[in-house]
């Protein structure tokens, strides 16, 4: 089964992911039964038909890099797992969807990173508060993948607030003049 | 200046064993070129022409003898004894092998010094006006608020892969000393009628192949929200910049996408979320930070210095030097001392270890134990007494660093170019020296008077050649290497872009074209009239004529990068 890292620990996770082939219609594509992330056109087009299996927990949706988190400003209590998807692992967009579903819109579920995700990034991913990354699925062998939880707590007081710590290092600890 | 407490050191050392362990994965064939580009590059290290380029940063050009020393050490250790200055107070060492450069980082690390986020496509080193706490013309010292900025931006999780490398400038004085409007962004600090401190905005500048001059859009916020208000227009960016092509990528083509007032009007609603929030800066922490700039122990001179005056009357080598290389300091007796690295057959902006052990014995003997770097290429020595100057000279100069040309024609701003960069269309040092071989005459130099040269070997414009009062850019025709020239550029406060002027020049014509432009600017010019204030009144045509003859082709051709 593959695996991924959920709250700093390599766990399966067997969770499909949809994504819309050529000719393809958010309205029509058919949704797999079992734990499944929706792209967010099919949640916006079918949120009522989706909601029971949101519910359930079953159901998530995933956010391209360049969508806009607000869209699911009203259904956050919904949905227990949002992916957010990198395209490329250079492409920094996600960061900002990140950081805005956990501080302005408050959602409080599963944020898993998906696409080109690397260990490189995964201190940088948590703190603008991903809980869960998922690599690609042959990226890293079972073993590197235990070793890359290591790369999560690369920095252990940064500067900055961000998701987290939520607060930056200047009120976090009094520091010496 | 300012000194690590355990937590920028911890930072700076889990850095280093995080870089240490992607050299090694690499090394191991763990991680692909891909994978590695952008870790090594937001470590500074490129893989260049001939060998790695390793660039260090210089948090707003601010050195210890200490870490002078330190770069001395890796320049005779881990590369061929010298290291260049950029102009974005830059430490670059040319020949490194890679694999020593997570030891030269620990190595670093040991003076309070890195190469955090010298390349990518991250905030970068952040430059501050280099004559920052003594300058008389003063407001605000940038230097506190710089580094807030730099801790702000250091290892930042959210900007870390922004569209494209994003470069910020603080100034605090009436005058602009670190060319604001070519900045991503350029802050600058001041004070609202009732002497609270704040700073005004400008966004969107930026040289490149479409160099652009930054706008306003804020102007004063108050110092309280220095790091949320740049978080919102970094979010703005990094969520709507373009990224399907890197020459569009920068934050001016989305600020002139929108127009000024719809960024603005982006950049306030992001605001209003993250204004009064957890990143607002406290008294406390400002004052902790400012503690570490507060004015060396000066001493109570009672003015001009009698013996440095009378050096000044007797000795015309040394005053001429005064002339350009001293300048007024707000204590009395005190001077700043310029020391050039612009000494002709030497690449401007080139030091070698011993000038680098020498300059770091003069900052203890002579300037509180700091230098300082400018976006010329030059270092500074800011607190030196009146009475000191003349045997700081005479050291000076018998270490080929007291060159009397500060702001005259052969203080040449110019980067590697082509003898050491991969990005290069042309070279750029053969340029300069054919320039300052030409002007070799101090009494015609000084005759001249002020002005700027850049050079840029390509339009990435390292050497700032848009805001040059001669700008020389090297183009590539048809694999042959060729220069564009533009004048009229600035920097300061009447910051300006440059005209070109013509179709470009080989290589080996390149010295007569600047003599011939000097030529037409001494014919015309008023009395005390600077080059670039003759090119603002009579305009670029009798430049041309000189320079192409009467019908001009400049005319008829369409120029490459025109
Ligand atoms: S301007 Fe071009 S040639 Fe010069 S250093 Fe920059 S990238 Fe290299």
């Amino acid at each position: 089964m593959p695996k991924l890292i959920k709250n700093g620990r390599v766990v399966s996770d067997d969770r499909t992911l949809l994504t819309l082939a050529e000719g393809e219609t958010p309205a029509e594509v058919a949704v797999p039964a079992g734990p499944v992330l929706v792209p967010l056109p099919v949640w916006l087009a079918r949120r009522e038909e989706l909601a029971a299996r949101a519910a359930a927990g079953e159901l998530g949706v995933w956010l391209d890099a360049g969508e806009d988190p607000a869209a699911l400003a009203g259904d956050l209590a919904q949905l227990a797992v949002i992916a957010v998807n990198f395209p490329k692992f250079t492409d920094g967009r996600g960061y900002s969807s990140a950081t805005l579903l956990r501080t302005r819109l408050g959602y409080t579920g599963e944020l898993r990173a998906i696409g080109v995700v690397l260990r490189d990034q995964f201190n940088y991913l948590t703190r603008c508060g991903f809980d869960a990354l998922q690599p690609p699925a042959d990226r890293y062998s079972d073993a590197e993948l235990e070793a890359a939880v290591a790369s999560i707590h690369d920095f252990s007081e940064p500067y900055q607030g961000a998701v987290t710590p939520g607060q930056p290092l200047f009120r976090r600890a009094r520091r010496a003049a | 200046m300012y000194q690590y407490d355990q937590y920028d050191q911890q930072l700076l050392d889990e850095r280093v064993a995080q870089f240490r362990n992607q050299m090694r994965r690499h090394l191991a064939g763990e991680l692909s070129d891909d994978e590695f580009r952008p870790l090594r590059l937001q470590n500074g290290l490129y893989i260049q022409r001939h060998a790695p380029m390793y660039r260090i940063s210089v948090p707003y050009g601010l050195l210890s003898s200490r870490q002078l020393r330190k770069l001395a050490h890796l320049a005779r250790t881990y590369d061929r004894g010298y290291a260049h200055f950029t102009t974005r107070t830059n430490v670059q060492f040319n020949w490194p092998k890679l694999e020593d450069v997570p030891d030269m980082l620990a190595e670093l690390a040991s003076v309070q010094m890195h190469s955090n986020q010298t390349s990518g496509n991250d905030i970068r080193n952040i430059t501050a006006d280099p004559f920052a706490g003594v300058a008389a013309d003063e407001i605000v010292d940038p230097r506190p608020w710089t580094e807030i900025l730099r801790q702000w931006s250091t290892y930042n999780p959210e900007f870390a892969y922004l569209p494209r490398k994003f470069k910020i400038a603080v100034n605090g004085a009436l005058e602009d000393r670190v060319v604001l409007r070519v900045y991503d962004i350029g802050l600058d600090f001041g004070r609202d009628a009732a002497g609270n401190i704040g700073f005004r905005v400008l966004v969107g500048g930026g040289l490149g192949r479409t160099p652009i001059l930054g706008e306003e859009i804020a102007e004063f916020v108050p110092w309280q929200h220095l790091v949320t208000y740049c978080e919102a227009i970094l979010r703005v960016y990094n969520r709507h910049g373009r990224r399907d092509n890197i020459w569009k990528a920068r934050i001016k083509i989305l600020v002139k996408a929108l127009g000024v007032a719809e960024f603005r009007r982006q950049v306030e609603a992001e605001w209003a979320h993250a204004k009064d929030g957890p990143d607002t800066l406290t008294e406390d922490e400002v004052a902790r930070v400012a503690a570490h700039f507060v004015d060396p122990d000066y001493a109570t001179l009672a003015g001009d210095d009698l013996g440095y005056r009378h050096e000044l009357a007797g000795n015309k080598a040394f005053a001429a030097w005064a002339k350009r290389n001293v300048r007024a300091h707000k204590v009395p007796g005190y001077a700043s001392v310029t020391l050039s690295l612009k000494k002709t057959g030497t690449p401007p902006g080139d030091i070698t270890a011993e000038q680098m052990d020498l300059v770091a014995d003069w900052a203890d003997r002579y300037s509180f134990g700091e230098a300082r770097m400018t976006h010329e290429q030059n270092v500074v020595l800011a607190d030196v007494r009146q009475s000191d100057l003349h045997a700081l000279w005479q050291l000076a100069r018998a270490a080929g660093l007291a060159t009397p040309n500060i702001g005259l024609l052969t203080d040449i701003i110019c980067c590697p170019g082509g003898d050491f960069c991969s990005l290069a269309n042309a070279k750029s040092i053969p340029i300069a020296q054919a320039v300052q071989a030409r002007f070799d005459d101090l009494d015609y130099l000084h005759d001249i008077g002020e002005i700027d040269i850049n050079i840029s070997g390509c339009m990435n414009a390292c050497g700032h050649h848009h805001v040059g009062n001669i700008g020389i850019l090297g183009v590539d025709k048809n694999g042959e290497e060729w220069y564009q020239v533009t004048i009229g550029g600035q920097q300061g406060n009447a910051t300006a872009l440059g005209k070109v002027i013509g179709p470009s020049f080989a290589r080996a014509d390149m010295a007569d074209v600047v003599e011939k432009l000097i030529n037409t600017y001494i014919e015309h010019r008023h009395a005390d009239e600077r080059f670039v204030d003759t090119v603002r009144r009579i305009g670029i045509e009798p430049f041309k004529q000189r320079v192409y003859g009467s019908e001009h082709p400049a005319a008829q051709r369409k120029v490459a990068n025109a």
